[in-house]
C-alpha cells in the first residue's frame, strides 16, 4: 500500500510547487522599500521647468507616483485607465517621466491626454534609481506619512487596480 | 568598371565598423576594472540571468554609471553593494547573504540530499531482510563443498598455453 501512496504524495506535492511557479512572474522582484519612506527628492515639472516639486508637498495626501515614458509600451496600454481613474477624482496622479526628452514626454501627453495632477520629468533617471525602478511603468502608492505602500511593477490593469490599489487607497484615505 | 570598383569598395566598408563593447568606459582604467569586478556580482533585473557587467540593456547601462560616480567619489565596494540592496532588494545579488530570509534557499539542497540518503538508507535495510539466510540441505552442501574442491578443469591446459607462447 505504502508503495502506491509514497510516491502519490510526492507527486502531489510537487505539482503544488510547479503550479505555484506557474502563475508566478519572476521578473517582478519585491521591492525592498515597501514600507519605508519614499526618497527625498527636487524636479523640476514637465510643463513648467522652473517650477519645482518634492515629494513633501504631498504629506497629508494618499497620492499615487506613476513612473512612465514617452518610449515606453506599455504605458500606452494603461494611459485609458489612469485617464478613468483621473476623472474619478479618486487619488491624485503624479506623473514622473522617467528618462525622457522633455517635449517628447509633452507630446505624448498632448495627444493622448494628460492623467496627472502634475508631471514632473526624470531626464537622468536619477530619482527614478533612488525609487528602485528598474522597467516603466512603475506606479508607488504613498499614504499621509510619505512611506510607500505598495509598489506595482509593470502596466496598470483593470484587475490590479480594482484588487490592488483601490482597496489600499481606500484603506489608507480613511486612517 | 566603374560599377565593379565600386562593389569592390563597398565590400572593404564592413572593415570600417568596429565591434565595440561598451562605449560608457571611464578615463581611469583602474576605476573601470574595479568597477566591473563588482558590477560581475550584480544581477541585472531587466534581463535576469545576465550580471550588469555584460548586459547591454540601459538599466545595467545605468547602475554601471552610477557605481562609477561612486568610486570616483570615494564609496567602497560594500557602500555601492549596500545601496543597490536598499534600492533593488537582494535578489540583485549573485550571491545572496545568508540570513533568515535566504535561510531556506541554501538549506534546502541539504536537507533534500539527507531525505534522499535517509530513504535509501531504509530501502537497502528492507531489501536486505527481505532476502533472508539461505538454507541449504545436507546434499547440497555436499555438493557445494566438492565442487569447490574439485581441480579446476581450465586452469592446467591455460597455464600451458601461458608457457608456450
Amino acid at each position: 500500500m505504502m508503495r502506491f501512496i509514497l510516491p502519490l504524495v510526492i507527486f502531489l506535492i510537487l505539482s503544488v510547487f510547479l503550479y505555484k511557479g506557474l502563475g508566478r512572474d519572476t521578473r517582478e522582484v519585491p521591492s525592498p522599500l515597501v514600507g519605508k519612506a519614499a526618497p527625498a527628492f527636487v524636479l523640476p515639472q514637465l510643463y513648467e521647468p522652473t517650477k519645482k516639486f518634492s515629494p513633501q508637498e504631498m504629506l497629508g495626501k494618499v497620492w499615487l507616483m506613476n513612473v512612465w515614458a514617452s518610449w515606453c509600451g506599455a504605458c500606452k496600454d494603461e494611459h485609458p485607465l489612469l485617464l478613468e481613474l483621473s476623472r474619478q477624482n479618486i487619488v491624485p496622479i503624479v506623473g514622473l517621466d522617467y528618462k525622457d526628452k522633455a517635449e517628447d514626454g509633452q507630446m505624448t501627453l498632448n495627444k493622448a491626454g494628460n492623467p496627472y495632477t502634475l508631471v514632473i520629468a526624470d531626464a537622468d533617471g536619477k530619482v527614478g534609481f533612488d525609487y528602485g525602478v528598474y522597467g516603466v511603468p512603475e506606479t508607488y502608492l504613498i499614504d499621509k506619512k510619505g512611506m510607500i505602500a505598495f509598489k506595482l511593477i509593470g502596466a496598470v490593469t483593470p484587475e490590479n487596480l480594482r484588487e490592488k490599489i483601490l482597496p489600499r487607497v481606500a484603506e489608507l484615505q480613511a486612517k | 568598371m566603374m560599377r565593379n570598383l565600386l562593389l569592390l569598395l563597398l565590400c572593404l566598408l564592413p572593415t570600417l565598423t568596429f565591434a565595440g563593447e561598451a562605449k560608457d568606459i571611464a578615463d581611469d582604467p583602474v576605476l573601470e576594472h574595479r568597477m566591473m569586478l563588482l558590477a560581475e556580482k550584480v544581477r541585472c533585473l531587466v534581463c535576469q540571468s545576465e550580471p550588469v557587467s555584460n548586459s547591454h540593456s540601459d538599466w545595467s547601462k545605468d547602475v554601471r554609471q552610477i557605481m562609477r560616480e561612486k568610486m570616483k567619489a570615494g564609496a567602497t565596494d560594500q557602500e555601492i553593494m549596500d545601496m543597490l540592496v536598499e534600492r533593488f532588494g537582494k535578489s540583485v545579488l549573485f550571491d545572496p547573504p545568508v540570513d533568515r530570509e535566504t535561510m531556506p534557499l541554501w538549506l534546502a539542497p541539504f536537507i533534500l540530499l539527507l531525505l534522499g540518503g535517509l530513504g535509501l538508507f531504509y530501502q537497502l535495510k528492507k531489501r536486505r531482510s527481505q532476502v533472508g539466510e539461505a538454507v541449504l540441505s545436507v546434499q547440497d552442501e555436499q555438493r557445494a563443498s566438492s565442487l569447490l574442491n574439485e581441480p579446476a578443469l581450465n586452469e592446467k591446459p591455460a597455464a600451458n598455453k601461458d608457457s608456450q607462447a
